[in-house]
């Protein structure tokens, strides 16, 4: 289990305690660091429950169970789709 | 224009006729208003005739005492305790205690005819207490404005704004002000864009039954068949594996039809009427009343540039307005806005705001054409201010592959700064103008997107293919799906058939949205075909006797992979197709995921118009659209498609708007009132394809279909100030409007 740097895209931020821009959380998957994030700020649950987009570098997650190697950027964005 | 690879492609690339062409041109396919079964019955709805009101009693007594009346609903057939946006989808489906907007469904009621179902719904007595209602966006997030529904707001939004405002999202980097401070020059403007409908041709239909043994079935026009059957499913209280829903041909739909609106009301009549069939077909009316529009924004941005045209700093402020509940595409049209800009300072603020309007659908694009719109026209204002070529600018502070985007996260290929030179070479940048003639320039973007997917194919006895796909073919996808597999399989473009079955026949797709369809179901069946093409490999090496991975698959025959694997002439599909049942069984071959690799899509519009001072009408005399399609597989389906959403932007930018009386009716609601531009209103769009390939993509695909709509709203902004000198802000650029403008010089 790696540490990893979630970045909070779009309204997230104000949710956690302090305004954060990131949290810092250790997880090895998709699944791990959206459970480890509401864990530490549970203002953020009902938004990730409702459903987000998780971007790693740069491209949207496909999988709760994705991988997230040690170093990727890891932004949470809201959910993406279109017409 | 391809920028490498590919070049020992045979199919993929060319123009053959489309496999559904001959059906449509003829009249033999199916939409969703040909459907019938034996013994239908035909539904109506009663809508409200009031932007905003308490429902206090709804009388069917009359209507039920007509013979040949066999079922009413109103809320009250509808299970109870529903949340969120199944709750939402459900109220916007069937009023409960209020009717949120004109046009809004209150009961419905199935007769044996057409004709006496419309007589039925005239006949039930609605009682209503009318309340204040709200339209415009920044009216209905300004103190005093009648609140929708209280409550309604999620946990974005921070405590004290008006209880309209339901999401709140407020994100950036770097220090805008400390940025501002560099700038030569600060420009601050407030923009407006106005509600438009998609326009498809086709207005909604389905057929559905419900029998008595709690099975339902249902034939529609839509988008995504398995989003028709989660929906409906959940307004109606149902299992969703209880209800089959095969799509029938659609005709446009745009992101409007994936989402429901009368679909669960046929299926609660037909329960309710013994499980007789029932059919709904909308009338244009209706579609314009109570079908998803797109939202209406009120954008405040804000950018700095120094002298030589970089920008410094840039800050929005976007406020929109997507009906009666939540889902407004304010994020959307955030994260578009600046996209094409390398940006180390940028700010963003948005407000999803309930009015009293029907619940906004995805149109193409969502709010990525509104964000351009505002951006778009500032920067093209800067430019001229400081007298800079509009198209270097962005060149200068355009983002290339590895860039941070300005919502966040890095981008992978992208092709923006191709597509700016391919504009740079074109000749319609030289084309002379004249008096009152002006050009226009600006840059849309999209993301795209992948989704559930789910593809099935199988090699048929004579060494065809039959491709089984989920998602409803809008744009010529059957053609372009065709092409990949045939081109994977090594055999004729015609001797694969693509076929878009039930929600019976395959694993959960996504619909026909976030441009998808080419790239995400195209890529499954390649995926497909491979193991069906292993499982061929291995028929012929059991066959010759040697090692499966000896074998290898050329120009549609298995062969031996090399000197070493044996000496066997190749094998050809239809060899091994026509005794499979005697080496093991048929042959085919799926694949199930959410693909990865989608590839956003850049794309740059010029337009040359001439305004009639004495008229303040707009002629367009030449349209450019250029834009990546990272690989164009079927390039006159993605011309079709930049050519298609020039033009629908084209209706939004200067004629297309919902127009509502003081009581919050909605006035335009048939075609001859709500302006749509026709083939004579359009010159020949051109178009240019560049293609930066999508490494995320077999075959270098990217979405197409959206990006399109994004760059027409500014750039007719932009050449109208250059033709005639003056700055419309405020969308559409219809002819009083325009005559205004330029009488107030």
């Amino acid at each position: 289990m790696a540490r990893i740097t979630v970045h909070l895209w779009s309204g997230l931020r104000r949710l956690t305690d302090g305004d954060l821009e990131s949290v810092e959380v250790d997880a090895s998957t998709v699944g791990e660091a959206l459970v480890a994030v509401a864990a530490q700020h549970p203002g953020l649950e009902p938004v990730l429950a409702a459903g987000v987009s998780v971007v790693i570098d740069g491209e949207v997650s496909t999988s709760r169970r994705q991988v997230i190697q040690p170093g990727s950027e890891v932004y949470l964005m809201q959910r993406l789709k279109g017409g | 224009m391809a920028k490498d690879g590919f070049e020992t492609l045979k199919l993929v690339g060319t123009r053959p006729n489309r496999p559904d062409g001959l059906d449509k041109v003829t009249g033999r396919a199916r939409y969703g208003a040909d459907f019938s079964l034996p013994g239908m019955l035909w539904g109506a709805v009663v809508r409200s005739p009031h932007a905003h009101a308490r429902i206090v009693k709804i009388d069917a007594t009359k209507a039920e005492a007509l013979d040949g009346v066999k079922a009413v609903i109103t809320r009250a057939d509808f299970p109870t305790g529903l949340t969120g946006e199944d709750w939402n989808l459900q109220e916007n489906t069937m009023a409960g205690e209020k009717a949120l907007y004109d046009g809004h469904a209150v009961a419905a009621v199935a007769a044996t005819s057409k004709l006496l179902a419309e007589q039925a719904a005239r006949l039930i007595e609605v009682t209503y207490e009318v309340l204040p209602h709200v339209i415009d966006v920044d009216a209905a997030m300004a103190e005093g404005a009648p609140v929708i529904r209280a409550g309604a707001a999620d946990a974005t939004v921070p405590e004290g704004l008006h209880p309209n405002v339901v999401r709140y999202m407020e994100f950036g980097r770097g220090d805008v002000d400390a940025g501002f401070a560099e700038a030569d020059l600060v420009m601050e403007r407030t923009y407006k864009t106005e509600a438009t409908h998609q326009g498809y041709i086709e207005p909604h239909a389905c057929v559905s039954k419900m029998g008595a043994d709690g099975k339902g079935e249902m034939w529609v026009c839509t988008q995504g068949h398995w989003y028709i059957r989660k929906m409906s499913a959940a307004v109606l209280g149902i299992e969703a594996s209880q209800l089959r829903v095969t799509p029938t041909e659609i005709g446009g739909g745009f992101g409007g039809k994936t989402t429901i609106f009368m679909e669960p009301l046929s299926l609660a009549l037909s329960k309710k009427a013994g499980g007789r069939p029932v059919k709904i077909v909308m009338s244009r009316s209706e579609v314009l009343r109570a079908t998803g529009p797109t939202a209406s924004a009120s954008m405040d941005v804000k950018i700095g540039m120094t002298k030589d045209g970089k920008i410094t700093a840039a800050r929005a402020e976007f406020r929109m307005q997507g009906g009666a509940f939540p889902g407004a595409p304010v994020d959307m049209a955030l994260y578009c806005c600046f996209a094409g800009y390398k940006l180390a300072n940028v700010h963003h603020v948005g407000y999803d705001v309930l009015a009293n309007r029907p619940k906004c659908a995805a149109y193409r694009a969502p709010g990525s054409p509104n964000g351009a719109f505002a951006v778009e026209s500032l920067v093209d204002e800067m430019c001229r201010k400081l007298g800079l070529d509009p198209v270097e600018v962005r060149l200068k502070n355009g983002v290339t592959t590895g860039d941070r985007a300005s919502y966040g996260p890095k981008f992978g290929s992208i092709g923006l700064t191709e597509v700016l030179e391919a504009v740079k070479a074109h000749p319609q940048l030289q084309a002379p103008l004249g008096e009152n003639q002006g050009r226009g320039f600006a840059v849309g973007y999209w993301f795209n997107h992948n989704g559930e997917t789910s593809v099935s194919m199988a090699i048929g006895e004579d060494g065809t293919a039959q491709v089984s796909v989920g998602t409803p073919d809008i744009g010529g996808s059957r053609a372009s799906i065709a092409l990949m597999v045939a081109e994977t399989l090594g055999i004729p473009y015609e001797d694969v058939g693509v076929n878009v079955v039930e929600t019976g026949a395959l694993g959960v797709n996504e619909p026909t949205h976030g441009s998808r369809a080419t790239f995400a179901s195209g890529k499954a069946a390649v995926e497909a075909t491979q193991a069906a093409i292993k499982e061929m490999c291995r028929r012929a090496a059991a066959e010759w006797d040697i090692d499966d991975e000896a074998v290898e698959w050329v120009n549609g025959a298995a062969q031996p992979a090399g000197p070493n694997a044996g000496k066997f002439p190749p094998m050809s599909i239809k060899e091994i197709a026509g005794k499979m049942g005697q080496t093991g069984g048929p042959i085919s071959g799926h694949h199930e995921s959410v693909p990865d690799g989608v590839g956003a899509s850049f794309g740059a519009h010029v337009v040359d118009l001439e305004v009639d001072p004495e008229t303040g009408r707009v002629t367009i005399l030449r349209y450019l659209v250029v834009q990546d399609a990272g690989r164009a597989i079927h390039p006159s389906y993605v011309e079709g498609q930049y050519q298609g959403g020039a033009a629908q932007g084209i209706g939004w930018a200067l004629n297309e708007e919902y127009v509502y009386d003081d009581k919050g009716r909605l006035s335009n609601t048939v075609f001859l009132d709500y302006r749509v531009p026709v083939a004579s209103d359009l010159p020949m769009i051109d178009t240019v394809i560049v293609e930066v390939p999508n490494p995320g993509h077999p075959f270098g695909v990217r979405g197409v279909g959206e990006t399109g709509i994004t760059p027409p709203l500014p750039a007719i902004a932009n050449a109208i100030h250059d033709a005639v000198g003056v700055r419309m802000t405020h969308l559409p650029i219809n002819p009083p409007k325009l005559l205004a403008a330029l009488k107030a010089r």
